[in-house]
């Protein structure tokens, strides 16, 4: 085999997965908080009112980076659902399956954040337009994928149906995306961009893009933790899990592996 | 200090927001590490329930 198929398949292997990612996820978490305070002083002490909005677009720092990551953790599941569905890998079950309830985490923050700056600025909490529409639509394809996924008693199957769902939903992420461009609704248009010049200036811009970087790190630190239950919980029978098991004196409080 | 929770009259609508945030994202932390506690009490009670039928004769 050639040696990357081989890192691969080492990586791949449960008890290897779960220590690297018990070694990554306290680092993670921590990267994310430093990084998500910064960008929290940056957003609401460093950065000048909006001149239309007053200082009702600071919902600004955190309501864009987790619709961001609303659609990036759809994205990531979707990947891992479809490698689990073609190749049968355990591993993308597990982080297929461990990225919905931090994608939907995510979502709802997105529309309770929304709701908040909409009833100021459009004077409604909520309305119809297309990019509210398609992000419930969104917080439903994560709850039914992680509804199906406990619905059923084998995990594995579980896996694999809940999979599909995730597949099949993929559709509504591009929806999400262009909706502001395809309807043109009371939801404002894009302002950053990542081909050609955004619309906002430095000192708004730098905390948004910390932000997201933070909330990306969390990400993978929530995955990483969510994943490791999940390997334990699937290989409850066999050694590593059992010693594992053995290890963790009574009043662990789960940081180490 | 007084004007900066005001938020220019705007603060009833970015305080909760912010709250929302770290709340939603708290609870995202410690579910996996609740989570990991029942498990590895599940997997040390079944262990031992094993033990114990193989030590009884």
């Amino acid at each position: 085999m050639n040696p990357l198929v081989l890192w691969f398949h080492k990586i791949g292997s449960p008890p290897t997965f779960y220590r690297i990612a018990g070694a990554f996820a306290p680092w993670l978490f921590g990267i994310a908080v430093l990084l998500g305070a910064l960008a929290l002083y940056g957003g609401l002490v460093l950065a000048p009112r909006d001149y239309q909005q007053g200082d009702a677009y600071r919902i600004i720092f955190v309501h864009v980076p987790c619709a961001w990551m609303g659609l990036f953790a759809y994205g990531f599941m979707a990947v891992n659902a479809f490698i689990a569905l073609v190749w049968r890998i355990k591993l993308s079950e597990i982080l297929a399956m461990a990225s919905a309830p931090v994608g939907a985490a995510f979502t709802f923050i997105t529309l309770v954040t929304g709701s908040l700056w909409g009833k100021p600025m459009w004077g409604t909490w909520w309305t119809w337009d297309a990019r509210l529409t398609s992000e419930l639509v969104l917080l439903f394809l994560y709850l039914g994928v992680i509804g199906l996924y406990h619905a059923i008693e084998d995990r594995r199957q579980a896996a694999r149906a809940a999979s599909f769902l995730a597949l099949i939903g993929i559709i509504n992420v591009p929806i999400v995306h262009f909706s502001v461009n395809w309807w043109n609704t009371l939801h404002q248009a894009q302002t950053v961009r990542l081909l050609g010049p955004s619309k906002i200036s430095g000192d708004m811009i730098w905390p948004l893009l910390t932000m997201a970087l933070a909330t990306h790190l969390w990400f993978f630190a929530s995955l990483l933790a969510r994943a490791r239950v999940g390997l334990l919980e699937l290989e409850g029978g066999k050694d590593w899990a059992r010693d594992v098991a053995l290890a963790a004196a009574p009043g662990d409080n789960g940081t180490r592996s | 200090m007084t004007d900066f929770f005001a938020m220019g009259g705007y603060g009833t609508y970015i305080w909760p927001s912010y709250a929302v945030f770290l709340i939603v994202l708290a609870i995202d932390a410690i579910a996996p590490r609740l989570r990991r506690k029942r498990v590895l009490a599940e997997l040390r009670g079944k262990l031992k329930r094993r033990q114990a039928r193989e030590t009884t004769p």
